[in-house]
């Protein structure tokens, strides 16, 4: 089998073994880069040597009997809105082209230690904000299922990566849902960390209170040994929590779901679901009692808000998050021709700097939060977060877990939401409310939908800290599903 | 309008708000050093210069420092509170916006109480709060020194994330004539209650302590405030003063005319004493404050802030009672030596071994006539309180007399060593060998027979006339009581 067609790993094992060097492994993902991503524009930035390079590095020191940890050597795609000091950092902007910066991001440098390969950095809507990597400045990423659909966003790079067997594994933020909506539209796994799980120093600021480092893989065993890896406390984040990782590698190997309780959440279903992925999640609930866990439904009446409370929250911190992109510093700079003021020079480049998503987000924004709008805009939109808390509280002391499906829609076309900033906004309602908890959420493949014959992804959330949860629920879901296919539901892929 | 006039016809409500750079060693929200004059944008990094994705840390140490200010000011410490964003636009502020505090400040409602013309007046503290500093601009080109007009900016970020305590005083109303004066004490006694917490070395010279003075003015027998002034860039205790009375001055001015002030901000200017006007406020800016969602709440032990609370060093004020007790000086005296800086210097010379007393004579005396004559503080006269103690030592011994004892000093202050090493030089020490001493009376006595013989006759108050001689002859070094003795001694005379 080819090298690119093995998971996380099997990757690893088969480099700490010998049985393979780390540098074939890498060569074989430049290889089907070079050979697919022509198509799925995956990557805004490859960096060969330096890959090869990391790869021989990793294969001297198993030569020399290191033990290294269970992913080294393996490849990886990093979304391009963590810093990177070896390779150029955008976050999908203009604003940033050509940046360089002079420091790592606490993932970059844990990715690095733990002896992974960096392939490249991936495409992303713009400031991650978006959900089809159409307002990427650089143009769309392509879904690998079909290529005139979107891959999910705004880490679509990073799962059209992954679903393009041109990495492995991937690394992706999610805020909103920009981990767990690509991850279903691709049909593969990627898993939002309980916020503070994984520290945000070198991420390029979209929603500080909710934005969350978190992994792709094909397979939830690979997605938790990649979380494990680049999780833990980090003092460069204060809200990075300081507690043990949870046990997510054992959660995976677990895979069961006997005498679990979950809850299905009611609210999740209706107008706007395509029948096609209701009918695949409903499935999946009944695969669910079948391996023994007991099923109940659960209501949770203020994830309706969900919505409009994230839409003020988000924009509010993201209006100032990004003020610093002014020119003065760094990045790109707009009329500076020595006639014209500091002032200026700031508005020129952030209009011609930012595309219009972003400019309308920082509108909103700022809107949100002036003097005689903050209380009912910002301030009642924090007080609805609060009550979703209170909901996702009260359901967990019924069950263990919540379902839904990850999206209500399958992957759509590209273009078909761009001019339509609430239809594109509607990809993330189901995925929202565990970023304004900031709790657990995970999506695994849970089939294809009638319809379109394209992948959708089943969304298990739990509590804060009770990331292994997701784990152990996708691993079963994942290996009881993949008995019954016959392999994963990526395999069904057409052929790129 | 002359400021008698103006408090006539109007009453003044005062308000400060002070900024004081801490002294910890590294920024607020960062590891880069804080130290002063370092080449521009060396004390930088990912987080002060506000790079894509770096993100703030707040210093415990400053966190523990603006409790401690919090608390000798009387202050309510807050059981949990969060940092704002004050969010603008500007070159030197790298995130275009600052980490502040808004509605939820460390410390609360306290009090400083100063001293003024031997009344104490209670100056009501509104909030103390934690921030971070901006960087520098310098404005090149241009009249004003300002960014408008200027031919080009450029910014020193070394500043940028130094951390910054704001000190807000309610409204101080009740002042009268005596807003100036208030005004520069109550920024004296806080920079006293500031430097002996050791949270600042409170150099407003260096901008580690900068005051912005409100004013308004209400009309005699109104109780509505009027529209208040702003003004920035004072840069010295006398200029917190003059600011306060020239902000009187011209306010009255223009109300007089029935004109009205316009809410401002104002510059002053320390070579002339005016202010001129600066950013209007009349349209609020819009700083979009909310919850810095980057760091997580402030939240101090109560235990913790009790123990910082006992662990508080001895208040300036409380220390000044102790030692006026212990010197037994009245409050005048002890009011003078404080308005001279000399409380210290007295306490020093004290532990060093002088009589309260005579610590406080040599300074306030002969001293301070000599640090006024040259213009310098007293604290920075070449001279240490161990010297003058030596001094008093000497006179107290007889070595020296009061006259000798000032050409003393004034030959330590002249840099001619310690005091042993001045009466040495120069020869100052009393007359007391009996023999040389002898010599000179028979020499004064027969170059003064009229004086001798009124003496022998009985009229003993002629003795002071040869003892003057004595004196005079010896260049000041005799021991004018023993030439006493001595000369009746000699006349046969019983003294």
């Amino acid at each position: 089998m080819s090298l690119t067609r093995k998971t996380a790993a099997e990757l690893g094992e088969l480099i700490a073994s010998r049985e393979v060097s780390a540098e074939q492994v890498a060569q074989a993902h430049l290889d089907r880069i070079a050979e697919v991503d022509g198509k799925v524009t995956a990557f805004l930035h490859v960096d060969a040597e330096r890959a090869l390079a990391q790869a021989r590095a990793v294969d001297e020191r198993i030569a020399k009997g290191e033990r290294l940890g269970p992913l080294a050597g393996v490849p990886i795609a990093h979304k391009d809105v963590f810093t990177t000091a070896d390779m150029p950092t955008t976050a999908g902007s203009k604003i940033l082209e050509g940046w360089r910066p002079p420091y790592d991001a606490t993932v970059t440098r844990r990715l690095r230690e733990a002896g992974l390969v960096i392939l490249g950095k991936t495409n992303l809507d713009e400031f991650a904000m978006g959900s089809s990597t159409e307002n990427s400045a650089y143009g769309p990423s392509h879904n690998p299922w079909d290529l005139t659909r979107i891959p999910g966003g705004s880490s679509g790079g990073s799962s059209a990566a992954v679903a393009a067997y041109e990495a492995p594994l991937s690394t992706g933020t999610d805020t909103g849902g920009s981990i767990r909506q690509p991850a279903a539209v691709t049909g593969i796994v990627g898993m939002k960390p309980t916020y503070g799980g994984s520290s945000r120093y070198g991420l390029i600021a979209f929603a500080s209170s909710l934005d969350t480092p978190g992994p792709f893989a094909r397979n939830v065993l690979d997605a938790a040994l990649l979380q494990e890896a680049f999780s833990g406390h980090d003092q460069l984040d204060s809200t990075s929590i300081d507690a043990p990782v949870p046990p997510v590698v054992e959660a995976a190997r677990q895979a069961d779901v006997a005498g679990l309780r979950i809850g299905v959440v009611k609210e999740f279903a209706g107008d706007g679901y395509q029948p096609g992925v209701l009918a695949r999640f409903n499935e999946t609930v009944e695969l669910l009692e079948s391996l023994g866990a007991k099923v109940v439904e659960v209501s949770c009446p203020t994830f309706a808000y969900a919505l409009p409370a994230y839409y003020l929250i988000a924009p509010s911190e993201c209006s100032s998050n990004l003020a610093r992109f002014d020119a003065m510093r760094y990045g790109l700079r707009v009329g500076d021709d020595g006639t014209r003021s500091a002032e200026e020079v700031m508005a020129l480049t952030r209009a011609a700097g930012f595309g219009p998503e972003v400019k309308r987000r920082i509108m909103l924004g700022t809107y949100a939060l002036s003097s005689g709008y903050y209380d009912a805009y910002y301030g009642q939109a924090q007080k609805v977060r609060t009550l979703i808390s209170r909901d996702f509280e009260a359901a967990y002391h019924q069950v263990d877990v919540l379902i839904s499906p990850t999206t209500p829609t399958t992957a759509f076309p590209i273009g078909e939401r761009a001019d339509d900033p609430m239809a594109m906004y509607l990809a993330d309602l189901c995925t929202i409310p565990s970023n304004l908890a900031g709790n657990a959420a995970i999506s695994v493949p849970c089939g294809l939908a009638d319809e379109d014959g394209l992948p959708v992804g089943l969304q298990i959330m739990a509590p804060v800290l009770g990331d292994d949860r997701c784990y152990r629920v996708g691993a079963a879901v994942e290996k009881a599903l993949n008995d019954r296919w016959g392999g994963p539901l990526l395999s069904q892929a057409p052929a790129l | 309008m002359p400021y008698d006039e103006a408090l006539e016809r109007f009453e003044p409500v005062l308000g400060l708000e002070t900024h004081v750079e801490l002294g910890t060693e590294s920024k607020m929200f960062c590891g880069c050093p804080t130290t002063f004059g370092a080449p521009p944008n060396t004390h930088v990094c990912p987080v002060c210069l506000a790079l894509p994705g770096s993100l703030p840390v707040a210093n415990a140490k400053a966190i523990e420092s603006t409790i401690r200010i919090g608390l000798a000011l009387n202050c309510s410490i807050a059981e949990w509170c969060r940092f704002a964003r004050k969010n603008y636009f500007y070159p030197d502020m790298p995130k275009n916006y600052q980490i502040s505090q808004y509605d939820e400040p460390l410390c609360t409602d306290g009090y400083l109480d100063v001293q003024v013309e031997g009344k104490t007046v209670r100056v009501e503290i509104e909030r103390v709060h934690l921030e971070e500093d901006t960087g520098k601009s310098t404005h090149v080109g241009g009249a004003t020194g300002r960014i408008q007009g200027a031919d080009y900016s450029i910014v020193d970020y070394n500043r940028a994330g130094i951390p910054l305590v704001e000190i807000v005083t309610k409204p101080v109303e009740g002042t009268d004539r005596l807003a100036p004066e208030v005004a520069r004490a109550y920024v004296t006694e806080l920079r006293e209650v500031l430097r002996s917490l050791g949270v600042s070395d409170v150099r407003m010279e260096e901008g580690s302590l900068r005051c912005d003075v409100n004013v308004s003015l209400m009309p005699r027998g109104s109780s509505e405030w009027g529209t208040r002034t702003e003004t920035k860039n004072v840069n010295s205790l006398r200029s917190v003063e003059r600011a306060v009375r020239g902000e009187i001055e011209r306010q009255a001015a223009i109300l007089a005319d029935g004109g009205r002030i316009i809410q401002e901000t104002r510059h002053f200017h320390e070579d002339t004493g005016a202010t001129t006007s600066g950013r209007s406020k009349e349209e609020a800016q819009d700083y979009r404050y909310f919850p810095e969602p980057d760091l997580v709440p402030i939240a101090p032990d109560p235990a913790w802030v009790a123990q910082l609370k006992a662990e508080l060093p001895e208040l300036p004020s409380v220390r000044r009672a102790r030692l006026q007790a212990e010197w037994g000086v009245s409050d005048l005296d002890m009011a003078a030596m404080h308005n001279a800086g000399a409380i210290e210097l007295v306490e020093a010379t004290v532990e060093a071994g002088a009589p309260a007393a005579d610590a406080r004579k040599w300074w306030m005396g002969e001293l301070a006539r000599r640090a006024n004559e040259s213009g310098t503080a007293l604290a920075d006269l070449p001279i240490r309180p161990g010297d003058v103690a030596k001094v008093t030592e000497l006179v107290a011994s007889g070595a020296l007399n009061d006259k000798l004892a000032r050409q003393v000093l004034e030959g330590v202050l002249a840099g001619e060593g310690t005091p042993e090493d001045v009466v040495e030089k120069r020869g100052l020490r009393i007359v007391n060998d009996e023999g040389e001493l002898s010599a000179i009376i028979d020499q004064v006595l027969a170059s003064n027979a009229d004086a001798a013989d009124k003496v022998r006759s009985g009229k003993v108050a002629a003795v002071g006339a040869l003892v003057g001689g004595v004196m005079k002859a010896s260049r000041g070094k005799a021991d004018a009581g023993r030439a006493r003795e001595l000369i009746l001694e000699k006349l046969g005379v019983q003294g």
